[in-house]
């Protein structure tokens, strides 16, 4: 009973949203008395009184077109669905990449290094809570490249909650094993990566859980901002017609790749979990 | 078999075997000669769309023959010159050109679809931008080699003004007119702009007419631009949901913006451009000196695909074709009926009229340089601009009037014989000879 409890919850919930929102997008009443040249010339919304906000049947249409055919390819400026959610992927794993290559072995340093952890932690701090958006006119004039900007600007702002984490999952090893391995001369080296390592691997591993996310959340910015490709353009295109299904059909599906994201660096840190 | 073969061998036959030169199949011939064979056979295949009867023909005269009579019909050599001209020497034949899904662009958009880029042995990207500063910051950073700009863009980067300072060009104009304050519906009985003290209004860009010609207009009616209203920057795409929400109370901003705010109930088209300045540029094609210097035919054939492609977008039975063209997604991304008032000019006002205007919209390539001295005006009657500057060296640097002229000319379209002109804005007479007059002219100014 308790192991379908949670789930069987969720769905009671989800259905109950679904009705809520299905009864409450009103159509209003059609305009009446108004020239047929001039509603001709008109949306359906001035005309029929249809309403701005699409019904969950709408967008649930809408999904179903877009993952029939997820990678036409209509144009720079058309793509489907499919591949503009690669092209978004690209770009997170890339700078993600890139953050953890940085952060891991500097967060290992400042771990490690009471001195440098109390150096640098006021500049981590400051440039920590800087938005994207913020980043990227500075990226585009420096780096002259949209596309590296972009890429840049998800490094930059998913490179501190791995730092800052590999740090602390570092310096947080506990007294007693780094003395049991110096009373066995274990070399500095070898106590790293056979000692301090696999201590710190799961405070690693939430680290790189939050930047993830950070990453992904940066992403869908970023694209809004240069445009061309990607989920972020996407969204940003169909803002521009209006489109509000389209906009909440690419709204679930960044949150779907978003937990798929999060899914899968879990089942990592899982892995390299242990226990007393 | 080669793939271009003797177009006067009466044995000939189409398509024997693989054209491709791994089959030595590209034809033996170089460079002109192998021009002048495709031409003929270009040429005689019309005249004869039947294989059977032009070989019969050929047997029958002779290839001699044949050739000197087709001659006669048909100016063989100056088209074979003339298909040589096209693609010749093209430097860089690929390339990326962005713009902002708005009607001002037509021209540049279109030429994609509809082949006038193709035409001049072109392939060229568009690809839509977010904003005008994108489109500065990309442009800027070589990652388009041209862009849709607008007119006062060009003269700002020029001038280093909210960039760093590079020179660039404007060969061609995209659109005059075609621009419109819509506001908010809730705003219908407030048609007096004295009466819209304390109002926020969207613009697309601090260096766009829009903002200049609203500026005016408000100043005409007793308002400081700066001090009475708020205006704001918004990217196009973004108007009509800024104002659906209540976030500003209208905008100067372009089409089909304008009538998207109508088409959705949103907001009312309270006065068309042209009403202010009738024959004002909007948007201008834009490229770098530096591209210019470096790509000279590739450039030329680009100037020359967007001023063939103005062309056809003044002509007011395309407008329809043009609006199929560039309403789909992978352009402007708008309903098709949208696009279509926005173009033709009959239109649904927002207030329970068809209005028909055929002049809501132009497009005329004419770069002329007094566009560029009006603009330098307003740029130093509001502050963008300090100091002394040269009015007509700036504008005639930024203008490419006499390059457009020559080539309209070749184009057969009609063009202008000076580079200057006087006009009205207002009901006031500007003359770009004396811009320091009309400046001083403006009580409400902050120079």
């Amino acid at each position: 009973m308790t192991r379908f409890a949670a789930p069987f919850l969720s769905i009671v919930l989800l259905a109950l949203l679904l009705g809520v929102w299905q009864i409450s997008v009103h159509d209003t009443q059609p305009a009446a008395g108004m020239d047929p040249e001039y509603a001709k010339l008109m949306g359906l919304q001035a005309t029929a009184g249809k309403s701005a906000i699409p019904t969950p049947l709408d967008v649930a249409a809408k999904l179903v077109q877009a993952i029939r055919d997820p990678f036409y390819d209509h144009g720079p400026n058309d793509k489907g669905i499919g591949i503009q959610l690669a092209y978004s992927l690209g770009r997170v794993l890339l700078g993600f990449g890139l953050a953890m290559i940085v952060a891991v072995p500097l967060g290992f340093l400042i771990g490690m290094s009471p001195l440098m952890g109390a150096a640098l932690n006021p500049f981590i701090q400051v440039l920590k809570p800087i938005s994207p958006l913020a980043w990227m006119p500075l990226a585009l004039y420096t780096i002259k490249d949209s596309d590296q900007s972009a890429i840049f600007v998800i490094f930059i702002c998913s490179v501190w909650p791995m730092l800052v984490n590999t740090a602390f999952g570092v310096s947080g090893v506990r007294r007693e094993w780094l003395n049991v391995a110096r009373t066995l001369e274990v070399g500095p080296l070898r106590r790293a990566l056979r000692v301090i390592l696999p201590a710190a691997a799961p405070t690693i591993f939430t680290g790189m859980r939050i930047s993830i996310g950070i990453a992904w959340l940066v992403i869908v910015a970023a694209e809004m901002l240069v445009g061309g490709t990607g989920i972020g353009y996407f969204v940003w295109n169909q803002w521009n017609n209006l489109s509000l299904a389209d906009i909440l059909m690419g709204i679930l599906l960044i949150g779907v790749v978003g937990m798929a994201l999060d899914r899968a660096l879990a089942a990592a840190a899982t892995s390299v979990a242990w226990r007393e | 078999m080669p793939l271009i073969c003797d177009p006067f061998d009466p044995s000939a036959t189409h398509s024997d075997g693989c054209g491709c030169a791994a089959h030595g199949g590209v034809s033996q011939l170089q460079g002109a000669d192998r021009m002048a064979q495709i031409v003929n056979t270009a040429v005689l295949r019309a005249a004869f769309p039947k294989a059977t009867s032009r070989r019969r023909f050929l047997k029958a005269v002779g290839a001699t023959t044949a050739a000197a009579a087709l001659a006669e019909l048909f100016p063989l050599a100056s088209a074979t010159a003339l298909a040589q001209d096209a693609p010749k020497g093209l430097e860089k034949p690929n390339l990326k050109i962005g713009f902002i899904p708005i009607t001002c662009a037509s021209p540049i958009i279109m030429a994609q679809p509809m082949g006038f880029y193709a035409k001049h042995g072109l392939n060229v990207e568009v690809i839509k931008t977010a904003g005008w500063a994108i489109v500065r910051d990309k442009a800027l950073n070589r990652e388009y080699d041209a862009a849709h700009m607008l007119s006062p863009m060009p003269i700002a980067i020029s001038l280093g003004l909210g960039s760093v300072k590079q020179s660039w060009q404007i060969p061609a104009i995209e659109n005059i007119n075609g621009q419109a304050i819509t506001l908010a519906v809730k705003h219908k009985d407030r048609r007096d702009p004295k009466t819209w003290k304390g109002m926020r209004f969207g613009i697309p860009f601090d260096y766009s007419m829009h903002n200049y010609l609203l500026r005016y207009y408000l100043a005409e009616a007793g308002l400081d631009p700066d001090s009475d209203v708020q205006l704001r920057v918004i990217p196009p795409p973004e108007m009509v949901a800024n104002l659906r929400a209540d976030n500003i109370d209208g905008f100067l901003g372009p089409d089909p913006v304008n009538q998207r705010a109508v088409f959705d109930g949103v907001g009312f088209i309270h006065i068309l451009s042209r009403e202010l300045w009738d024959g004002h540029p909007c948007c201008s094609f834009s490229s770098s000196a530096e591209f210019a210097q470096a790509n000279p035919n590739t450039f030329l054939a680009l100037t020359q695909a967007i001023i063939d492609a103005t062309g056809f977008a003044n002509k007011a039975e395309n407008r329809k074709q043009i609006a199929d063209a560039i309403a789909p997604t992978n352009y402007l991304n708008q309903p098709p009926v949208v696009v279509e008032q926005a173009l033709t000019g009959i239109f649904a006002d927002g207030l329970g009229n068809v209005v028909r205007q055929p002049l809501r919209a132009g497009f005329d390539p004419f770069p002329w340089e007094s566009f560029g001295v009006w603009i330098l005006t307003q740029m130093k009657r509001w502050g963008q601009l300090k100091g002394d500057v040269d009015y007509a060296q700036v504008a005639k640097s930024v203008m490419l009037a006499t390059d457009a002229r020559k080539q309209m000319t070749a184009l057969g379209l009609a063009a202008p014989a000076a580079n200057t002109k006087t006009f009205v804005v207002m009901g006031k007479a500007f003359d770009p000879a004396t811009p320091e007059a009309y400046l001083a002219s403006f009580p409400i100014k902050h120079v």
